[in-house]
């Protein structure tokens, strides 16, 4: 689009929004009610923004995740399967294969209570009622010693627990490579192989791909 | 088979065909050379094709592709993930044309299932630091200000399985997490301006209808920049796994940020930190700490023929097929190399060259029979050069998953098969 029809159409828009509204002319949009808001508004932030009434221990949750939770993330937390693992790995950020849980790498426990309500059970999202995701945050929070397992979890106390990893995380300073001009010439003195994919042999089988030219 | 106008004909063409394939010797010897002929001969017989009707207009109300490209399909790599309900899908790049993903083939990345959702049922709503809270019905939205723009929308974990080597042997696998499309909304800005921001409005959360209530959070200064709100995908209203019948675009952006099924959108004064942009999509260093709200989709591109899914058949002349872009703007230069990095040439770029969009290149290329080993480099408009897998390790070490844009690599061997690998 040219500027000058850029322009005309910017106008156009503004005259038209501008225009005072005339009796009886359908509104775009309405004015939600406050319940209406409440129904849908279930974010937790770290600052405890957000979080609803309610309370739980580790002790209440056990039973609740047991049943609700451990047929994919395993009686103790450590997976079933592919599923994720929620507790231990904590020192495992440095290795080699590093194990990200609950525990050992989200940074805030509000996010906990926030994901565990709004997602989970896988398949059966929001079912829990917030007392019964308080206790099972307690729950995993206590597994790996980070409340102890009397400790009642509320809108009060959760975003006070101050995680394992909290000063984990860095703001985004990419970019993070070398700039400049790129070499176009005798770049490097001799190129070697080091990975082959086919030599890994993990590519999915699809007799529907052909090999095409 | 309804009975219209030309039908006895078609069934004519039928028979005909029939009694073709139980002719044997004959029939086969036919068929041999009108399907198998890579020379570029005339065949001998006229093809069925050219003698008999083919189906009607009503046949077929919703076009499909041509059985004889029944190959070009999003595939999925099992074993990434723990159910298809939470998993993602590979866009057939190797095999399309042009800029433009067709809708049917488009990348789906869904963390609760694709989610079926009955347009008259669902509402946007805009609340939190805003002036006057809004819930727009799919009507309300058509009737704003509406824009079309052409962006890609690439996943953050594209190429993410290649962090500790050459792993997924096909084009499509190791940069198929990505599709370009012509979009049709709203600006966000727009809604917001609607409802008017409050002075302390610093962060923006969006919200999807599914499953997993996937939330993101970003900050006001991209919500009132080219923050969009889709609800059309190449001239047809968005498919349900593209977040029917409206979702969120962040140009540039990982995707994870174009929440689809977009429900709500809140105001407010701080990040919130879901754990989709904590315990996911962060990058983790070999230091142990990790790289936080790491947004931007940075320059990057593939070959898309010669590619492990093609076949080179024979030395001569060809044309190299590719693709580059940035999150960051527009592209300005794509280099190729033909030894894997020891020498580089500039290849042109095809026309639309769009700001965050695919952007086509396409160079001659005469292959003398010998192994090969070609690689594209993109730079963009703000000077950034897609650096290699090296220079990347470098910098993140080998876990972060996300954000892999290094230099993708392939061999051609003297057979002309191709190969993902990694060069030092």
């Amino acid at each position: 689009m040219s500027k000058s029809r850029e322009l005309l159409f910017a106008t156009a828009f503004v005259a038209a929004l501008a225009a005072p509204v005339l009796a009886g002319e359908r509104p775009i949009g309405r004015v939600p009610t406050p319940e209406e808001i409440a129904r849908w508004d279930i974010d937790a932030r770290p600052d405890g923004l957000g979080l609803p009434p309610g309370r739980g221990t580790a002790r209440e949750g056990e039973e609740i995740y047991l049943a609700r939770c451990a047929s994919c993330h395993g009686e103790f937390g450590e997976a079933v399967g592919r599923w994720p693992q929620l507790v231990g790995g904590q020192g495992s950020l440095t290795w080699d294969e590093p194990i990200k849980t609950v525990t050992s790498y989200w940074p805030y426990a509000p996010t906990v209570f926030d994901y565990i309500k709004r997602a989970m059970p896988f398949g059966d999202a929001q079912s829990l009622t917030d007392d019964e995701v308080y206790a099972i945050t307690a729950f995993l929070l206590a597994s790996d010693g980070i409340i102890p397992e009397d400790f009642v979890v509320d809108a009060e106390s959760l975003p006070k627990i101050v995680m394992p990893n909290a000063d984990g995380f860095i703001d985004d300073p990419r970019p993070d490579v070398p700039g400049g001009e790129p070499c176009m010439k005798d770049c490097v003195a001799e190129v070697v192989i080091v990975g082959h994919a086919r030599k890994i042999g993990v590519t999915p089988e699809d007799k529907a791909r052909p090999v095409t030219d | 088979m309804k009975e219209k106008n030309g039908e006895p004909l078609r069934r004519a063409a039928l028979d005909r065909r029939t009694l073709l394939a139980a002719g044997g010797a004959a029939g086969a010897a036919l068929a041999g050379k009108v399907a198998g002929a890579s020379e570029a001969t005339i065949p001998e017989e006229l093809p069925d094709w050219s003698r008999y009707l083919g189906p009607g207009v009503d046949d077929e109300p919703y076009g499909k592709p041509s059985k004889y490209e029944a190959h070009v399909i999003r595939r999925t790599v099992e074993w990434l993930t723990a159910s298809t309900e939470s998993s993602i899908n590979f866009t057939p790049l190797p095999w399309l044309n042009g800029i433009i993903t067709p809708n049917g083939v488009f990348f789906e990345r869904h963390h609760g299932g694709r989610a079926e959702i009955d347009p008259s049922a669902h509402r946007l709503l805009i609340h939190g630091l805003v002036e006057k809270p809004l819930v727009y019905t799919m009507e309300d939205l058509k009737r704003l200000p509406c824009e079309d723009r052409i962006w890609f929308i690439e996943c953050a974990a594209n190429g993410g399985m290649e962090w500790r080597g050459a792993q997924l042997d096909g084009c499509q696998y190791v940069r198929g997490m990505i599709g370009c499309a012509q979009w049709t909304g709203v600006r966000l800005k727009t809604l917001l301006e609607r409802s008017g921001l409050k002075p302390n409005a610093k962060w923006v959360l969006a919200e999807g209808a599914d499953a997993s209530a996937l939330t993101r959070s970003f900050p006001i200064e991209k919500a009132l920049d080219d923050a969009f709100v889709a609800y059309a995908q190449n001239g047809e209203a968005l498919r349900p796994g593209q977040g029917y019948p409206v979702r969120l675009i962040l140009p540039g952006w990982e995707a994870n940020m174009s929440v689809k099924w977009l429900r709500r959108i809140e105001v407010g004064d701080a990040p919130w930190y879901t754990r989709w942009e904590t315990s996911k999509y962060t990058d983790l260093l070999p230091t142990g700490k990790a790289y936080k709200f790491t947004w931007v989709q940075e320059a990057n591109s593939v070959v898309t023929w010669p590619a492990p899914e093609h076949k080179v058949d024979g030395p001569g002349q060809y044309t190299i097929r590719g693709l580059a872009w940035s999150g960051r703007g527009r592209i300005v230069r794509v280099d190729l190399t033909f030894d894997g990095g020891k020498n580089w040439v500039t290849a042109p770029l095809e026309e639309p060259i769009l700001p965050k969009a695919l952007t086509r290149f396409y160079y001659p290329w005469r292959w003398d029979g010998s192994t090969t080993i070609i690689a594209s480099r993109a730079i963009d408009e703000t000077g950034y050069v897609q650096p290699t897998i090296a220079q990347l390790r470098n910098a993140r070490g080998r876990n972060s998953i996300y954000h892999n844009n290094a230099i993708v690599t392939w061999l051609v061997n003297a057979s002309g098969e191709v190969e993902n690998v990694q060069v030092a």
